[in-house]
């Protein structure tokens, strides 16, 4: 009982099909409150596909989707604003649904962009705008929240920021979220749940799991694995090799 | 003072432009413009037709523009063709049609030059409160529907993903198209009617800095294009229809040099 209550979304062995060919198929998994799913996989293997699926973005599915909740966010790859249309963060975070000017700042504050509200979003590099999409995502309070590759063009301590940040939303929401990334090392370890995607579901389960899985070698290669593996492992000494975290000391 | 027939045109003119206002912008912001040609040129389809019929024109234009619009939607998703290929066949055919279907009625003698450009001066009691009350609705319904439709013109993945549902609002933004066309068409015409919508619109993108601002400047902006076509008109005996929309392509003009002194600043 308390499983179907926790529940927010349930893929069954979905698939699409189109231009003659199946971007993705038989992919199952579930996502429940509080739990971080990851997709990972190389280019082209369906992971945004899969994404949008969850969300309900293609009309012609083959298998079965179950949606639990209807506070959804979704941080997409990629957005291009036309140049047409002037519009400001500040107008940005209001998008699809109602804020106040404290829910925006705190939401801006999270991601270190308060600085931001009245500029154009035109204007912001690829690595701001990042931060926007998230922070607007943020600010909604979904129950469930899929980011599709949320770091790029992030610089490197942004990124480990933002992947903490994740964790941290996860936990003070309690929201599910659907995670795309294509680095492996630092997503895994904060992933409950890894499903490695190749047109299919090749492997999936927890990251040492998967990690361990020979399918997953055979993708990515022995090495990366390898690193993946020794890093899973001395997951209790991160801190001392992590530069920002040492100053703290 | 000024002339009856002089006072109906200001009050038809300051209520289409208060309503073209808005609905230009988003014609501009989702690069519908040759989408609002299409319209008014399957517009003349529903003038002829209204003449055989004996309905009434304005609703007579609006269903056919309404149809032509959903027949658009639906080759979008059904065809490969891009979108401004299914435009440009939809509205040579349907233009081509009402055209062969004048020609057919060979015993009633069409203003052509009228239909196309129209005719703000001749307007009766009627049409003013075909405009107002037509605008106020078109206005009312835009207004609800901002969020969404505002949604979706952002970015359409986004809206549908956070449950906005953009296809339903795309649809009836295309459905306020087809009321603005219908409503105004006797006024400016179906040559200008497009005019009257980018126009503003697009001077307005050149001085605003957020959506709300280019909405108001928009609105600012058909209001005065009306006033100073509509006084030019009768000061210099030209046409009146296609003097609004050169006031406004002055106020476009002015509206550029705001633009170049923003680039350097930003540069």
């Amino acid at each position: 009982m308390t499983q179907i209550n926790n529940s927010l979304v349930k893929l069954e062995n979905v698939g699409v099909f189109a231009n003659d060919k199946w971007l993705v198929k038989g992919v199952t998994f579930e996502i429940n409150k509080g739990q971080i799913v990851t997709l990972i996989g190389p280019n082209g293997s369906g992971k945004t596909t899969t994404a949008k699926i969850t969300l309900g973005l293609y009309k012609d599915i083959e298998g079965k989707v179950q949606k639990f909740t209807e506070k959804i966010a979704y941080v997409p790859q990629r957005i291009n604003i036309d140049w047409t249309l002037p519009i400001r963060v500040n107008d940005f975070m209001n998008l699809t649904n109602t804020l106040t000017n404290d829910e925006i700042k705190d939401a801006l504050e999270i991601t270190g962009t308060p600085h931001l509200i009245n500029k154009d979003l035109k204007s912001l590099s690829g690595g701001e705008f990042q931060r926007i999409l998230m922070a607007r995502a943020i600010a909604k309070k979904p129950e469930l929240l899929v980011l599709d590759e949320p770091v790029q063009g992030v610089d490197f301590n942004g990124e480990i920021a933002l992947y903490e940040l994740i964790k941290k939303i996860s936990d003070t929401l309690n929201c599910g979220i659907l995670l795309i990334s294509h680095n492996l090392h630092v997503v895994m370890s904060k992933t409950d749940h890894v499903v490695c995607l190749n047109g299919h579901v090749c492997c999936s389960g927890t990251p040492i799991d998967v990690a361990n899985n020979e399918k997953y070698q055979e993708i990515f290669g022995k090495d990366i694995s390898k690193i993946l593996s020794v890093y899973e492992h001395t997951h209790d000494h991160i801190h001392n090799i992590d530069g920002s975290i040492e100053k703290k000391k | 003072m000024l002339d009856d027939f002089f006072i109906r045109a200001l009050l038809v003119g300051i209520g289409m432009a208060i309503v073209t206002g808005p609905l230009g912008c988003f014609v501009v912001w989702r690069r519908l413009s040759f989408f609002g040609d299409t319209l008014a040129h399957s517009a003349l389809l529903g003038i002829t037709l209204s003449y055989t019929t004996e309905i009434n024109m304005a609703l007579s234009v609006f269903v056919t523009s309404s149809i032509v619009a959903l027949i658009l939607l639906k080759l979008q998703k059904t065809t490969n063709l891009p979108s401004d290929a299914l435009l440009g066949l939809l509205a040579h055919s349907s233009l081509a049609i009402g055209l062969v279907v004048i020609g057919l009625l060979a015993t009633i003698r069409f203003d052509l030059m009228g239909l196309l450009f129209g005719d703000i001066l001749a307007v009766n009691a009627n049409d003013i409160i075909l405009v107002w009350i037509g605008g106020a609705t078109i206005l009312v319904v835009l207004k609800i529907i901002w969020k969404p439709l505002f949604a979706s013109t952002v970015n359409f993945e986004l809206a549908e993903a956070e449950g906005m549902k953009p296809e339903k609002y795309n649809a009836i933004f295309t459905i306020l198209l087809a009321a603005i066309i219908a409503i105004s068409i006797k006024m400016v015409g179906l040559l200008l009617i497009t005019g009257m919508l980018i126009l503003p619109a697009a001077m307005a993108r050149n001085i605003s800095d957020n959506p709300m601002q280019m909405v108001i400047f928009s609105v600012i902006g058909g209001l005065l294009s009306v006033l100073i076509g509509l006084f030019a008109s009768l000061e210099f005996n030209t046409p009146s229809g296609p003097s609004i929309i050169t006031a406004g392509l002055f106020l476009f003009i002015l509206s550029l040099s705001r633009i170049k002194k923003k680039t350097q600043l930003n540069n």
